[in-house]
């Protein structure tokens, strides 16, 4: 067991990124809108995050310039998709190459710098609690902020209003619209909130996990995100047993490489790739079978207009 | 005077390719102005990519050269994309596809060319097939998303690629570099003209000819588009949607397996890593912005080719990332999606009544 704590401390901290990108995903498609450019997101987000912490010396601002290059990628996102009916999916890929081309090109004089980063916080009291004081309270607060977050989301989408609009415009943009709701505002608020949730997980990589900028550093994780949306089916609580499972996985396979395992590392790095296939492939199938519900926004991807009167 | 949005119900041909050119103009004009902003030269940029790829004779051929894969793999996509259904993984495919006509050559080797190549070609064909299949089977079978499915594998088969060059396969002479020992000459595609150009061309303009008669003028190709624009509709007609599924999976996969033989047979007669310079997102560009269309896409192809080659001098001659292209095709994808709109609706001035 005392071997066990070290990996899931990491378990948790590598999980942080997808978590915080799967709920950002979750409030976007809750609102019937599919941003499929994660990956490109998360890198301008890591990028900018980096980017300010080293400049301004704080890793807060850090993170605030990385949510707001997420909320301006997300408003990118949104114009094209809500107001000009863009195919989402075509504009979420073009979003991942475009982000993965600014970030490359304006990371490249922060290659090889590293910044001290997001200092950890050892919660008084809890932390002290064995085995689960050492694997969650002695994190780093943006790790306490995704345990608050859960949940506040989770309360936000079932128990209050504007929780409810979403989902209505999520679901049924015509009911909404004619309760008055306005579409495409809700539309725009959760693609730029949601967006800029990404771009924190992206920065989260940066600023409190690796502490250094590297292209292309998400290697996947934007995607792996939109996977656990699926297999969260779009409930916060989920999202997180997803992430922390991911980061599980990922936790166990770098120990193994440090540990000098005769398993070639390759194939060590594809468990993340084939853990999240596993996990798609098991929530579809009960999915299938009628076991669980995959309540998926019945307005997903689908453009909505405001139909002519005279 | 106030405006109003309409629906158009048809847009000639032509103004959706006008409205493609301009939108791309727009897009090079907007990177211009990023570039700019990073204190790069856009004037620099711009002419640097032309000359490297117009400069010469040779400068064009390698154009063409690195055109070559991402139109067939644009064919692959396009595929898929008839019938909406999204394979973003092309490359993972494309790299199946090389791993498979490597391994022939290793275990398999044959002095007759034709017979080397030719079973160099059903191994990629198989290998990208069997890569794409498995997740059309998914879909078809339990409704996965075949968009991560296909992404995921992109990432196994790069890391199951890494594995065979760093280890089993690492040619002893190559001191050091992640890479298997050279082909034997009977598995090289001979080249064209004295250029790297190599007969993977044919294959690609057979595979043009091929795609246009299936998707236009056959029953099957029918079937497909009908897929696409009303998967229920289709289902009402009796076409049987999980089957098609599997098949265009598996078609779509077996030619980009085959691009991926082409690049290591014709090109670098070997096996190394990296081999693929994201010629599955180009791909899906060239498919996109040639709205589907397998002659079209030849040409913005060459675009991209362009774009690619102008990559590498970019990054040799001015320090910048390979990836910093990228961004000048995201925004191209962005200003074509944006002015899509326009030829799907209309904006009318008129007097407020």
């Amino acid at each position: 067991m005392e071997m066990l704590v070290p990996i899931l401390a990491v378990a948790v901290r590598s999980g942080t990124p997808i978590l915080y990108a799967t709920l950002g995903e979750i409030l976007t498609e809750k609102s019937g809108v599919m941003n499929l450019g994660l990956e490109g997101i998360m890198l301008m987000g890591a990028f900018s995050g980096f980017a300010a912490s080293l400049s301004t010396g704080n890793p807060w601002l850090g993170l605030l310039a990385a949510f707001g290059t997420g909320a301006c990628l997300g408003l990118i996102h949104a114009f094209l998709t809500v107001s000009l009916g863009s195919n989402q999916v075509v504009c979420g890929l073009a979003m991942t190459v475009f982000g993965s081309g600014t970030s490359a090109l304006m990371g490249r004089s922060y290659i090889g710098r590293t910044i001290p980063g997001m200092a950890g916080y050892e919660i008084p009291f809890l932390s002290e609690i064995p085995v689960a004081g050492r694997v969650f309270f002695s994190q780093d607060a943006m790790v306490y902020a995704s345990f608050c977050l859960v949940p506040l989301m989770f309360f936000f989408l079932r128990r209050t209003r504007p929780g409810l609009n979403l989902r209505a415009v999520g679901d049924s943009p015509k009911a909404a619209d004619a309760l008055g709701i306005s579409v495409a505002r809700v539309r725009y608020m959760y693609t730029i909130l949601g967006a800029g949730l990404v771009a924190l997980g992206g920065a989260y990589m940066s600023v409190a996990y690796n502490k250094f900028w590297a292209e292309g550093m998400t290697a996947g994780r934007g995607w792996i995100a939109v996977a656990m949306v699926i297999f969260a089916i779009w409930n916060p609580f989920q999202a997180a047993l997803g992430a922390y499972l991911f980061g599980g996985v990922e936790a166990f396979q770098l120990r193994l490489q440090a540990a000098g395992t005769s398993i070639p590392t390759p194939l060590l790095m594809m468990t993340p790739y084939i853990m999240t296939i596993l996990v798609l492939l098991f929530i579809s199938i009960a999915g299938k079978q009628r076991k669980v519900l995959l309540a998926a926004p019945a307005a997903l991807g689908i453009p909505f207009y405001r139909e002519e009167r005279d | 005077m106030g405006f109003k949005i309409e629906k158009r119900l048809d847009a000639p041909a032509w103004m959706k390719v006008a409205t493609t050119v301009f939108f791309i103009f727009l897009a090079f004009v907007a990177s211009g102005v990023f570039l700019y902003t990073q204190g790069v030269s856009p004037v620099q940029v711009y002419s640097v990519i032309l000359k490297s790829a117009f400069g010469s004779t040779y400068d064009f051929s390698e154009t063409i050269v690195k055109a070559l894969p991402v139109a067939m793999v644009s064919l692959a996509v396009m595929l898929c994309f008839t019938m909406q259904i999204w394979n973003i993984g092309a490359e993972g495919q494309a790299l199946a596809g090389a791993l498979a006509a490597a391994a022939v050559v290793r275990y398999f080797p044959m002095d007759n060319r034709v017979a080397m190549l030719s079973s160099m070609a059903l191994a990629a064909a198989l290998a990208g097939g069997f890569w794409a299949g498995t997740a059309g089977f998914l879909k078809a079978r339990w409704n996965v998303n075949e968009i991560i499915i296909t992404l995921m594998l992109n990432y196994i088969a790069i890391r199951l690629m890494e594995f065979f060059v760093y280890g089993p396969w690492r040619d002893p002479a190559s001191l050091g570099f992640p890479m298997t020992r050279p082909f034997v000459p009977s598995a090289r595609l001979p080249s064209l003209w004295g250029t790297r150009i190599h007969m993977g061309l044919y294959a690609l303009l057979i595979l043009t000819v091929v795609m246009e008669i299936v998707l236009r003028k056959t029953r099957w190709g029918y079937e497909i588009r009908v897929l696409g624009h009303n998967a229920r509709a289709a289902r009402y007609a009796g076409i049987n949607v999980a089957s098609s599924i599997v098949v265009v999976m598996f078609l779509s996969g077996a030619i980009a397996g085959l691009a991926g033989m082409c690049e290591v047979s014709g090109l670098q007669g070997r096996l190394q890593a990296g081999f693929s310079a994201q010629y599955g997102y180009t791909a899906i560009t060239v498919a996109w912005l040639s709205h589907l269309n397998p002659t079209l896409s030849l040409f913005v192809s060459f675009l991209m080719g362009v774009l690619l080659v102008g990559g590498y001098a970019l990054q040799i001659g001015m320090g910048l990332s390979l990836a910093s292209t990228l961004i000048l095709q995201g925004l191209i994808l962005f200003f074509v999606l944006g002015g899509e709109f326009f030829h799907n609706y209309r904006i009318r001035l008129e007097k407020r009544r």
